[in-house]
């Protein structure tokens, strides 16, 4: 066993650390000075504070030398860095939409939730350990359902958070029932060392069988059909920064590790992905995932009339076309894979920053709610029109240019087959119907006038933090979709140099 | 400078959206400045390239990684195209003077719709022309459902639903392309010449072809043009009679045609006498002419008469595409410019002019109100516009379906009798339409003050709009040659070198 | 070219009149049209001096490149028939435009139709080119229609539409004859086309582009070019939509339909029927010919069954055309040159002189119209010789240089025509001749009924023609004696061009 140093591990961390100290900050400001503060009060200081430690955070992680590893349970590349700093602008980001607008009283407490999660999402992203895996995970999910949760003014709330916690329990058992197979075929529970022991033996039924559980864990975290059921309930009821961290940044990580995972850990044992399916791997798998995904996301999309569970479906449709980004497994298959992902959880977090001002009007989340809504809020309405029609697949946006690289990046696989081109023109056909349903929320926000008999609402003016927000995204859903090179090369770069 | 016009639409489009509502005149002028400063630059660069041949006006990099490039360049056909895009902008926003209601979100729409097209039309590089190709689909929904009449939420969701479509199945061409030829960017006059195996542009290419089709109305997949032009606002439907559905054709011979020209050749077995996507589209297209013109002979509703009579003059097009002759490829060009003026003028005619003093579009009503004496400048013009969309010789279509006939009678001598036949039918329900409408005996009204019912006056802009219209497919009647040459030596550059084949 | 472009300006001309009209106060609209009309009088006389006529040959020629990938040209001449017609045409505008005194509803548009109308005439007679041809043929359909239609009479909208149908119909055919010209020869020009069919280049030419006998394909396009003149005389059996349309527009316009219009027709039998297609009249010479005889007697029998005015003069109209047809298919199969050209000299003389006369008759019908309240049915009249002298001196005079007493213009013109016909086709000259007959007959009881006899009492108050109108008339009336006694003054302009088609046919 080689020498474990903790001097090198706090170095390696100290940006986790820094989220540490933020989290026991939150907490210490509102059980001190923030005591009997206005509620407007209390959220400011707390998410102050939430924000200069995630500054902290991501100022340690870029000082950090590459690669920086913890005793082989936590390494730092270049790509998990690039990864972390998105995931904590995400954070960031998604503290700036709870301010004032969260229904729940324990403000610290959500806070320190936020900047919990994102403990687990920086882990996860360089997790190289089974074991840190799985506590990553499960310090991430964890946080998710009290967050789902939090708000106790609505059964919906705790019924989602309930669903979700359920669900997530099993395939956590499920996750680890995998990891014991693996630990039980390498002996290690190293990531590099499984990836090895797996080369050995691509083909062995027990590898087959750990792939299948590990899958089932985390299609359950990216919502993959048919793991994806606690997604809709999850969405509509939790509050609505915490359906958006659900939405945005947990997936971003899962999807790192997944790739971590697939290509590391199994990376001998992809399999065939063609119809024939000569030889098992987790390529069918994926495959079957994917198509699966596609499918019924679209599908039951196109019955929704609430916008937060056809944003849920959204994301299982999603995550369908993202991973057929994985019907090749080089370089620009990778970077396609996480420009998507990036650029998705990028609009889906806008769309849920619109929801947030919608919600600030006092109006639900219902496709009727948003009649007259270009009238009400020409800016977010513009705002809102960008994330939809990113998540359709339009160009020049960043959805378009995802969906594009991911496709090209899927047909290029080194043995062209026809099922990625089976798959490639099933995501296309679905992408029309999606655009069906995304132009039905638009056409409520744009075409439908506000009904004259209408609830006067007072309008909440003051806190236009979830108007810049938006403004933000759409922004950079704009720049990324006609200006994707820089993101890209970024990308590419970092997985390249991480191997 | 070309480029220009591209740049200048969406800005104007975003400046038109920040005027606020109370400035209703400010974003008409805006509007219209734009338009028309869209429309001389297309006009300068055409008067400026004699020849036609292909001019790089930009080319930068864009996505290094894919091979994607921001290249813009005008040739002959896309200098004529860029031209009719100007007159119909400019035509489009003058007759949407009128329009009341959100007037600065129709003019964004508008021009950002105006942009998407001129950017198709110079756009050299396959994925920055779908690009645009696709921006062009999300205003036309709007544009509709908002403003528009009969139907307009099916119609415009019927619309934009085809139009995706067939973009996905373009998308899809373009993926495989990407696929096989590795390395090679996007470059469209690339990918022309290293063309892709023989059985794979064999598949390819319908899939392309059809795709494009859908979008310029070829039979079966046109039935979203008659709905979507019907209940679309005026504007909307000069434009989108006028210019989109030319998108559609121009990237069945820009695309599909120039990068899948083997695609072209017999397949080696026959069904029945087609042996070849050449038949099968040229047979395709020929129906559409028969039956656009037949459905339009019998329709009640004079817009629906005016939809119809659009998808069988895109049948001509297609056809004229098909018959790979120089003349009847020139023929097709400027049929697209020809029709897309005159679609222009009889849309303006029908919705502006006739339906906002009427409310009403049905024939039998509007014939008796004897509009021949109440509104006779409408009358006139669309007199003028009915009897250049027959085909009379002096105005744009008479040269262009010539050309189109002339070209065919060389490969198709059969189609092309049924398109002479249906050149006649074409006779038939403009005549029908324009008896009925505006000849009917007026009706003795029991109530004495709807027997002197005025109809407000034709306002200014609908006579300019109406007067640019007319002096242009009068000038390109009298004139074909201005046009003409610039298209053919477009045709004749080593662009379609594999289209040509020595064939011209 | 560096002489000034004649005929294109005399084109143009009557546009510009016809947009100075729309643009101008509705008052002076009549003013400035029959303004332009006579500057366009004045350019055409001037022509005419200029005119050689002693060499016959096309002259005036522009030639320029038009639409190069269809071979359209821009090629405008003008020789003997054409400058005739161009004078004639002149000279009807003006004549009709003095009879429109009656038009009241959106006058300035009237004015510029006619205007428009002209310039298509003169489009039509000089073009060289199918696609100028055609352009003006079909472009002199317009303005018609709508003047028929705007201002015509009870039953406007059917004659109207039938005169449009029928026309298009018959431009159809011919467009599609010339089409598969085109793609057999490559030319659209008809000087080109004449030389081939002489040298007999046609036929091999159509060979080589069409499946099947190449004289069966000929022979088919000639039929239908045959068709599009034949609606336009038009010849019988294809003249049903005539006297309702001529009976229908108001009388002004009718002038111009019988003294212009119609002529466009023959003029194309001239050009390019004859040329062109000589050998395919030659095989079907007899149909034609009976066809000839058939408009000829059928016509005058209708009109003398017919008790409207203009009903009589319109069959009559097609009674005189009809002669002149007969002498083109006559000329046809001949080789005796001297019958020849007399009966094409005829053909020629008699379409100026019915133009003219027919146009002052109907202008005389336009006159007695407006003193009875829009009554013209020869029953309706009686003894106008004693209310109206005057007019009814005019009426005479015309009405017997019409049936073609010598001494008066209508007769050299007829004479020549069989004489020539005679020599060339004695049999259906023969039957043609109780034309004459029957002409004279429907005209002595027109006279009779309408101008002899007792006096309606009706009518006794009915003013005779005005100082102004007798002034209009009265040179009109003149010219006729003096083109009756002097004809070489028309026959000199056409001769050189006749024995130069007489040369090109044989």
């Amino acid at each position: 066993m080689a020498a474990f140093s903790y001097i090198e591990m706090i170095h390696t961390l100290a940006p986790q650390i820094a989220l540490l100290f933020g989290v026991l900050l939150v907490l210490a400001l509102d059980l001190g000075p923030l005591r009997g503060k206005s509620d407007e009060a209390r959220w400011r200081a707390s998410v102050l504070a939430a924000l200069l430690s995630i500054l902290a955070a991501a100022w340690l992680a870029s000082s950090l030398a590459l690669p920086a590893s913890a005793a082989g349970l936590y390494r730092l590349t270049l790509l998990s860095m690039l990864i972390n700093h998105v995931l904590l602008l995400l954070s960031a980001i998604l503290l700036l939409l709870s301010v004032s607008v969260t229904p729940t009283r324990h403000i610290s407490e959500y806070v320190s939730m936020i900047l919990l999660a994102t403990v687990g999402m920086t882990l996860l992203t360089g997790a190289t350990d089974l074991l840190v895996l799985f506590l990553a995970l499960e310090l991430l999910s964890l946080c998710l359902y009290v967050l789902t949760g939090m708000d106790k003014q609505r059964a919906a709330s705790s019924e989602a958070a309930l669903k979700y916690f359920l669900f997530g329990a099993m395939s956590a058992a499920m996750l680890l029932f995998g990891f014991s197979y693996l630990y039980g075929i390498a002996g290690s529970t190293q990531l590099a060392v499984i990836g090895r022991a797996v080369s050995l033996a691509p083909q062995d039924p027990l590898v087959l069988m750990a792939i299948v559980l590990v899958l089932a864990g985390l299609g359950f975290k990216v919502a993959a059909a048919p793991f994806h059921f606690w997604a809709p309930d999850a969405y509509q009821g939790a509050p609505l920064s915490a359906a958006a961290a659900t939405a945005s940044s947990s997936k971003v990580a899962s999807f790192t590790i997944l790739l971590q995972l697939l290509l590391v850990g199994f990376g001998a044992a992809a399999g065939d992905g063609s119809f024939h399916f000569t030889r098992p791997g987790w390529l069918p798998v994926v495959t079957i995932l994917a198509a699966a995904s596609i499918l019924i996301g679209n599908l039951a999309a196109l019955a929704q009339r609430n916008v937060r569970r056809l944003l849920a479906y959204s994301a299982v449709a999603h995550t369908g076309y993202a991973l057929v980004a994985l019907q090749s497994t080089g370089p620009e298959a990778v970077s396609a894979l996480l420009y998507y992902v990036l650029t998705y959880s990028l609009a889906t977090l806008g769309a849920f920053a619109v929801l947030t001002v919608l919600q600030q009007q006092g109006y639900g989340d219902s496709y009727t709610d948003f009649a007259g809504f270009s009238r009400r809020s020409p800016i977010a309405a513009l705002c809102l029109l960008v994330f939809l029609l990113s998540l359709a697949g339009i160009p020049p946006l960043a959805g378009f240019t995802g969906k594009f690289l991911v496709f090209a990046a899927a047909l290029r696989a080194r043995e062209i087959h026809y099922g990625a081109a089976v798959l490639v023109g099933m995501a296309l056909a679905a992408s029309a119907i999606s655009f069906y349903y995304y132009l039905q929320v638009l056409k409520f926000a744009f075409v439908v006038e506000q009904p004259a008999q209408n609830r006067e609402l007072p309008r909440e003016t003051g806190n236009y933090l979830p108007l810049f927000v938006s403004v933000l995204l759409a922004v950079l859903v704009i720049l990324l979709g006609c200006f994707p090179s820089g993101l890209l090369d970024a990308l590419r770069g970092a997985i390249l140099a991480s191997g | 400078m070309l480029a220009w016009t591209i740049y200048i639409s969406f800005a104007a489009a975003a400046l038109v959206l920040l005027v606020p509502p109370r400035f209703m005149t400010l974003a008409r002028w805006l509007a219209l400045v734009a338009a028309v400063t869209g429309l001389g630059i297309s006009l300068a660069a055409l008067i400026a390239n004699p020849t036609g041949a292909p001019v790089t006006l930009a080319q930068l990099r864009w996505i290094p990684s894919i091979g994607a490039q921001y290249w813009l360049s005008a040739d002959g056909i896309s200098l004529a195209l860029c031209a009719l895009t100007g007159l119909a902008a400019t035509a489009g926003v003058l007759f949407s003077w009128n329009i009341e209601y959100r007037v600065n979100e129709f003019f964004a729409l508008f021009l950002a719709l105006i942009g998407g097209v001129y950017g198709v039309f110079l756009a050299n590089d396959l994925l920055l022309l779908f690009v645009f190709y696709e921006i062009a689909i999300v205003p036309k929904y709007f544009l509709i459902s908002i403003w528009g009449s009969t139907n307009r939420e099916y119609g415009a969701m019927k619309l934009a639903i085809y139009s995706f479509v067939g973009s996905a199945m373009v998308l899809f061409g373009i993926l495989s392309t990407y696929m096989l030829t590795s390395g090679l960017g996007f470059g469209l006059p690339e990918l022309a010449q290293n063309s892709l195996p023989h059985h794979l542009q064999m598949w390819i290419f319908p899939l392309v072809f059809l795709g494009f089709g859908i979008l310029a109305g070829i039979w079966p997949f046109h039935t979203w043009a008659p709905t979507g032009h019907v209940a679309a606002p005026t504007a909307a439907s000069m434009l989108l009679a006028g210019v989109v559905m030319k998108l559609g054709a121009y990237g069945c011979l820009r695309v599909a045609m120039g990068l899948y020209p083997a695609a072209l050749d017999p397949w080696g077995f026959h069904i029945f006498w087609i042996d070849s996507w050449r038949d099968v589209f040229a047979l395709l297209a020929v129906i559409g002419i028969v039956y656009g013109a037949a459905v339009a002979l019998v329709q009640r509703d004079f817009k629906f008469v005016i939809g119809y009579s659009s998808v069988s003059h895109m049948g001509f097009v297609l056809f004229g595409l098909m018959t790979l002759t120089r003349i009847g490829l020139d023929g097709a060009v400027l049929q697209m410019v020809s029709h897309g003026i005159l679609a222009g003028l009889l849309f303006a005619v029908v919705g502006r002019m006739i339906y906002d003093r009427t409310h009403t579009r049905i024939l039998s009503d509007l014939e008796g109100m004897g509009l021949a004496s109440k509104l006779p400048f409408a009358t006139v013009v669309f007199v003028l516009a009915g009897m250049a969309s027959m085909g009379l010789p002096g105005f744009s279509g008479f040269v262009a379906e010539l050309q189109i006939l002339v070209g065919g009678w060389n490969s198709y001598p059969w189609l092309t009798v049924v398109v002479g036949a249906g050149i006649v039918v074409g006779v038939a329900y403009t005549w029908r339409v324009m008896q009925r409408a505006f000849f009917g005996v007026p009706v003795e009204s029991i109530d004495q003050y709807h027997d002197d019912h005025e109809f407000s006056p034709i306002t200014w802009p609908e006579k300019a709009g109406s007067l640019l219209l007319l002096s242009a497919t009068l000038f390109i009647g009298l004139f074909p040659s201005f046009l003409l040459n610039r298209i053919a030596t477009a045709l004749a550059s080593p662009f379609f070198d594999g289209l040509r084949q020595g064939r011209w | 070219m560096n002489t000034l472009p004649l005929l294109s300006l005399l084109t143009l001309l009557p546009v510009v009149g016809a947009i100075v009209v729309l643009l101008a106060p509705r008052k002076s609209a009549r003013g400035i049209a029959i303004g332009f009309s006579t500057l366009v009088l004045i350019f055409t006389g001037l022509l005419w001096h200029s005119y050689d006529a002693g060499a016959g040959t096309l002259q005036f020629v522009e030639h320029a490149a038009w639409i190069p990938s269809l071979a359209i040209e821009y090629h405008l001449a003008a020789d003997g028939f054409s400058l005739l017609l161009l004078v004639l045409s002149a000279v009807v505008t003006l004549i009709s435009l003095a009879a429109s005194t009656q038009v009241t509803t959106r006058t300035s548009l009237y004015f510029a139709l006619v205007l428009l109308l002209e310039s298509g005439l003169f489009g039509t007679f000089t073009a060289l080119n199918f696609f100028h041809w055609f352009l003006f043929w079909e472009l002199s359909l317009i303005p018609a229609f709508f003047l028929i239609r705007l201002w015509g009479g009870q039953k406007r909208e059917s004659a109207a539409t039938q005169f449009f149908v029928y026309t298009m119909a018959g431009s159809v055919t011919l467009l599609l004859s010339f089409l598969a010209l085109f793609l057999a020869t490559g030319s659209f020009d008809f000087a080109v086309l004449t030389q081939m069919a002489q040298q007999g280049t046609l036929l091999p030419a159509i060979a080589a582009h069409f499946h099947g006998n190449p004289s069966n394909w000929l022979l088919l396009i000639f039929w239908g070019a045959f068709l599009g003149f034949a609606v336009k005389i038009p010849i019988v059996p294809f003249h049903t939509w005539l006297p309702d349309a001529y009976t229908e527009a108001p009388t002004a316009i009718t002038i111009l339909l019988t003294g212009a219009l119609s002529k466009m027709g023959v003029y194309g039998l001239l050009r390019i029927v004859l040329p062109i297609f000589t050998q395919q009249i030659r095989w079907v010479q007899p149909l034609l010919l009976w066809l000839a005889v058939a408009t000829i007697v059928c016509a005058a029998a209708a009109a003398f069954a017919q008790r409207d005015l203009k009903r009589i003069l319109a069959y009559s109209s097609i009674n005189h055309l009809g002669y002149c047809v007969l002498a083109i298919f006559a000329v046809a199969g001949s080789v005796n040159p001297v019958e020849s050209s007399a009966a094409l000299a005829g053909a020629a003389l008699q379409l100026f002189n019915h133009g003219f006369t027919a146009s002052v008759l109907f202008w005389l019908v336009a006159l007695l119209e407006q003193r009875s309240d829009g009554k013209r049915k020869i029953n309706d009249f009686g003894g106008l010789r004693t209310t109206t002298p005057m007019l009814a001196t005019f009426f005479s005079i015309a009405a017997f240089s019409s049936l073609g007493l010598p001494g008066l213009n209508g007769f050299i013109g007829e004479f020549l025509i069989f004489k020539g016909s005679f020599a060339l086709a004695a049999g259906p000259s023969s039957i043609a001749a109780i034309g004459l007959f029957i002409t004279a007959a429907f005209f002595l009881t027109l006279l009779q009924k309408v101008f002899t006899g007792p006096a309606h009492e009706r009518w006794s108050g009915m003013a005779d023609l005005s100082s102004a109108e007798q002034i209009w008339i009265a040179p009109c009336v003149a010219l006729m004696f003096v083109l009756g006694v002097a004809p070489q003054l028309v026959l000199g302009l056409v001769n050189g061009s006749v024995s130069l088609l007489v040369q090109q046919i044989r």
